[in-house]
Order: C-alpha cells, then sequence, then structure tokens
C-alpha cells in the first residue's frame, strides 16, 4: 500500500544495526552527512561507497528498499547536475548559443550527484533501521542538550513521535477516500490540470476533517491519562550503552578518519 | 448483470516483509437480483474480495467477469463508467462526504454519470427519501452539520443515487445505534424489494445475514468456506464457530428449547419462524 514511501519506513529484521542505540546511529548519520561534504576526490567517494555498501549488507535491507528514497529526490538531482553543468566556468568542452559545458561543471555535476544519492541513502537507513518510538527516544536525548531548545525537549519528541505515528494512518485514510471516490465515478487520473486540482478536494477535504477529529480523540486520550508534558516524567524503557554500542562509536571513528585522511590522497582527475 | 468470479487470488505487499495473501482462489458466481450476505471474521478477505467486483484493486492472479465481460481488461474511462454499475458503499461511509451541501454530495455520483440536471435532481431527491431524509429540509445543509446517522444515511443515498445494478455495502450498520441500524437496514431491503437488484451484504451480524439474505458467503483465511442458503450454512454451526462466527440467536434459542421439547425443528434462523415453530410445538403440547 506505501510502495512509493521509504522515508519514515521501518524494515523490522534483527541484524547488528537494527539493535544499536538510537543514538548511536543519530549519531553516526550526522557524522556522515558531514563528512560527505569533507571528502573531495575519488578515493574519498569509493571509501563512502565501501561504508555506504557494507552498512547495507550488515543491515540486512534489501538494496531496492534502500534506494526507494531516491525516487522522491530524483528531481532535485537532476537540476542540481544541470544547474552545476551549466553554471560552472571553466574549460569549455561544448557550448550551444549562451550555455556551454565546462570540464569543471562536469566533474562537479558528477560529484554533486554521487554525494545527493549517498546523502538519501545513508539517511534512510536511519529511518529503514530504527522504530519511529526509538527515533525520537533517540532525538529526545539530543535536544536535551541543546540550549535553547532543551526545554521543549519533550514537546518536540512527543510531536515528531506523534506525526511519525499518523503517516501511515492517514495515508491509509487516503487511499480509503480515494477508492470511495472513485466508487462513485470519480477519475483522478485524467483530464486536464484544473480537473485535477478540482479532484483533489474531494480527497483533502475529507482527509482533514478526519485528521481534526484523530487530533481531538488522540488530546482527549492523553488528557484521560493524566499527561501533562514532560515535566518529571520517567520512561520505561532507559536507554544504556551495550558492548555493540560502543563497538559502533570505534567504528564511527575509525571511519571518520579514513574519509579525512582521504583528502591528502592524490587526487585524480577525469580529464587531463 | 451476473458477476463470476473466477480463481481470484489478491497479495498485499509483495515481496515485502509485510507480505500477506488476502485472497486465495476465490471462486463464485453471483446471480441477477440476488440478495448476497457476505460473512467472515475480521481479516478473511472479504473487504478485498469487494473491492475487485468494480476494480478498485488489481488481483494478483484470477479475474472477475461482470456480464461476461473480464473487468480487468477495460480501460480507465470503461473501468471507471463500471464503478457506476457495481457501487459500493463502504465502512463509515460517512467519512468521504466533502461538498458544501447535503444536494452536491449525493449529486456527485450521478454528475459523473453524464445525465441532465433534471434528472440529477430527481435522482437526489429520490434517494434521500429512500434513505428517509426530507429533500426540502436536507438539501441545502452542509453534510458536516449532520449527526452520525443522518451522514451516514446521505454517503449511502449518495451512492445509490447512481442506481447501480449491483449494489455492495460493507457494514452498513457498523457504529450505529439500534433504531438507526434497524432504519438502514430496512431501507435496504426495501430497496433490493422496489428495485431487485443484486445486492451484496457484508456484515458480522448473524441475524441480519439470515435475515436479509438468499444466500450466505462464508469467507475464512482468504477462502470460500461455504457459499449457500442461509439455511444451509447455519447447519454447520460448529464449523462456523471455528472460524469465529455463529449462528444467529435465535437458533441457538431452539437449540436450547429442543433439549425440553425433542419434536421442535431448530433449524431456524428467523425470529418470525421460531415464533411460529414454538406456537406450533406449545399449541400441541397445550391441546
Amino acid at each position: 500500500m506505501f510502495e512509493n514511501m521509504t522515508i519514515g519506513q521501518y524494515y523490522p529484521t534483527s541484524s547488528f544495526i537494527h539493535n544499536l542505540d538510537p543514538r548511536i546511529k543519530i549519531l553516526f548519520t550526522f557524522v556522515y552527512i558531514i563528512l560527505l561534504f569533507v571528502i573531495d576526490n575519488i578515493w574519498g567517494y569509493l571509501a563512502a561507497f565501501i561504508v555506504l555498501v557494507t552498512l547495507l549488507i550488515v543491515s540486512k535491507i534489501p538494496f531496492r528498499y534502500a534506494i526507494k528514497g531516491l525516487k522522491a529526490i530524483i528531481f532535485i538531482i537532476l537540476i542540481t547536475v544541470a544547474l552545476n553543468m551549466f553554471m560552472t566556468p571553466g574549460d569549455v568542452v561544448w557550448h550551444w548559443s549562451f550555455m556551454q559545458i565546462t570540464k569543471q561543471g562536469i566533474q562537479i555535476a558528477v560529484m554533486m550527484a554521487v554525494r545527493l544519492v549517498f546523502l538519501v541513502i545513508g539517511t534512510s537507513l536511519l529511518t529503514l533501521t530504527t522504530s519511529p518510538i526509538d527515533l525520537t527516544d533517540g532525538l529526545e536525548f539530543y535536544l536535551r542538550h541543546i540550549p535553547f531548545v532543551k526545554k521543549y525537549a519533550h514537546e518536540l519528541s512527543m510531536m515528531m513521535s506523534i506525526a511519525l505515528r499518523f503517516i501511515p494512518t492517514l495515508m491509509d485514510e487516503t487511499h480509503k477516500i480515494i477508492k470511495a471516490q472513485k466508487a462513485r465515478g470519480a477519475q483522478f487520473d485524467t483530464g486536464n490540470l484544473i480537473d485535477r486540482a478540482k479532484a483533489m478536494v474531494m480527497i483533502l477535504v475529507p482527509l482533514f476533517v478526519s485528521a481534526f477529529r484523530r487530533a481531538d480523540e488522540l488530546a482527549t486520550a492523553m488528557e484521560a491519562r493524566c499527561y501533562r508534558g514532560g515535566v518529571g516524567r520517567t520512561k520505561m524503557k532507559q536507554m544504556v550503552l551495550k558492548r555493540n554500542d560502543h563497538i559502533a562509536i570505534a567504528l564511527i571513528v575509525v571511519m571518520s578518519v579514513v574519509l579525512i585522511g582521504t583528502r591528502f590522497l592524490p587526487p585524480i582527475s577525469f580529464f587531463k | 448483470m451476473p458477476i463470476e468470479v473466477k480463481d481470484l487470488s489478491h497479495i498485499y505487499a509483495k515481496g515485502s516483509p509485510f507480505e500477506y495473501q488476502a485472497l486465495d482462489n476465490v471462486n463464485f458466481t453471483i446471480e441477477d437480483g440476488e440478495f448476497i450476505g457476505l460473512i467472515g471474521h475480521t481479516g478473511s478477505g472479504k473487504s478485498t474480495l469487494i473491492q475487485h467486483l468494480n476494480g478498485l484493486l488489481n488481483p494478483s492472479s484470477g479475474t472477475v467477469y461482470v456480464n461476461g465481460e473480464d473487468i480487468f481488461e477495460n480501460s480507465k474511462e470503461e473501468l471507471a463508467k463500471l464503478r457506476l454499475k457495481v457501487g459500493i458503499v463502504f465502512q463509515y461511509p460517512e467519512q468521504q462526504l466533502f461538498e458544501e451541501t447535503v444536494f452536491k454530495d449525493v449529486a456527485f455520483g450521478p454528475k459523473n454519470l453524464g445525465i441532465s440536471d433534471e434528472e440529477i435532481e430527481e435522482r437526489v431527491k429520490e434517494s434521500l427519501e429512500a434513505v428517509g431524509l426530507n429533500y426540502e429540509e436536507f438539501k441545502d445543509k452542509s453534510p458536516f452539520e449532520l449527526s452520525g446517522g443522518q451522514m451516514r444515511r446521505v454517503a449511502i443515498a449518495g451512492v445509490i443515487a447512481m442506481r447501480p445494478e449491483v449494489l455492495v455495502l460493507d457494514e452498513p450498520t457498523a457504529g450505529l445505534d439500534p433504531a438507526g441500524r434497524d432504519e438502514v437496514l430496512k431501507l435496504i431491503e426495501d430497496l433490493h424489494k422496489k428495485r431487485n437488484n443484486t445486492i451484496i451484504l457484508v456484515t458480522h451480524n448473524m441475524d441480519d445475514a439470515g435475515k436479509l439474505a438468499d444466500k450466505l458467503l462464508v469467507m475464512d483465511h482468504g477462502k470460500i468456506k461455504f457459499f449457500d442458503t442461509p439455511e444451509n450454512v447455519f447447519d454447520h454451526v460448529e464449523e462456523l464457530e471455528q472460524i469465529g462466527l455463529a449462528a444467529p440467536q435465535v437458533t441457538y434459542l431452539m437449540k436450547k428449547l429442543k433439549e425440553k421439547f425433542p419434536d421442535i425443528n431448530d433449524k431456524v434462523y428467523r425470529i418470525e419462524d421460531a415464533r411460529d415453530e414454538i406456537k406450533r410445538v406449545l399449541g400441541e403440547s397445550h391441546v
């Protein structure tokens, strides 16, 4: 049912990565994103690629799932590639009227595309291997250490868990509404742009009505259980770092050293 | 418009860890004008099955013939037309209301038929009256200011206004109070009598199923367990109980009575029949 949605979709299985503390996985994702922008030559990309492939294998996530998130940003990648290719000044290899492609442009475009692909796959690994509840627990831990934000850490993470919790529910509901309107002869995939925009109304109105109703019901249910925010609230499941988590921290340090180290290797240029 | 379901299977999320076989090689034929009760416990595949009847879901294998034609060979436009002939009222249909007025919402289906404004108005009027709502009083109201039971009836009116030859209702009485339930069932019964259209009623209530349906289609784990008259189906009480269903309340009463009155007929599933049978037996023993 959720065939086109990977972001926020947990892939339940048991693996070294699935069983890690969510805080470690968030730390890794954060470090990995930074490192992707630190590396600057083919060796760096190669190392980042090896890290990603290793993680995919260890996490037992099918390749197909890991790359699903790419579909959503393929357009962004294409625009980035096009902009970099045409806008970078340098040695011209092709030009037509005011447009030109340069050697440097191609090189940067390819690197940016690879970087974005790594970024999306790397970050969707976090959500694929971590259940939404674990994820928000981990985020709450970090939020509690950021000045100004820490006061609202609990509220923010509660909002995030509720939002994550309701994504599948609302998706489900959308599908139901679409089917119900189709059963009354509605067509969503034909007609011109205005027809299609009009067709959205018959999905959005019932969806909003039910979202408000659900919000109201949830608020009542929370109050009925005496929810009063984060003050003095304890956790049933305390997060404790285990042996594997310490190994993971060591591996993150090693990865950082190696990836930063690639900057000092002699670069290979695609063009001589 | 006979409906023939042939070797129908449906697997959700095939090839993912959430893979689930909802329908497993289902075969049956529904003739014109039959009133079918579709029963089965939660998750037995009832809702999945009915969504194949008008092509809202595509089967993993097998197919459905409506009026002798394979519906999955249709184009999108043809399929949209078919959906107006096989009307489905989903569970909690009031959640599909979206227009500003009751009139507009009920008129939505007929409008998709491409008929004249006069005929649309006539149909809306007829449908609202059929579900027991006064046309003049309700036509200009917003559907969102109505009570739950009234919203449900507006939504059902929205489907019957298309005058479907086959009307499928997925638990139309769920969440209604007893009076609302009786009203909705009554209107379905009346509609069936008046138009003699085919009706498929999905229900959890064995009393309703036994009372209204000509034939019962019993599902269990995506398979057809029984497809027979209520008499023959409710004869298998133990098998029904094994798959999380039951016989009508009145049948249990008659079974209890049989312990005291051995010559009573306990194969009864309608309250009226039970009354006659008890009268007969009591009458005999009192004479």
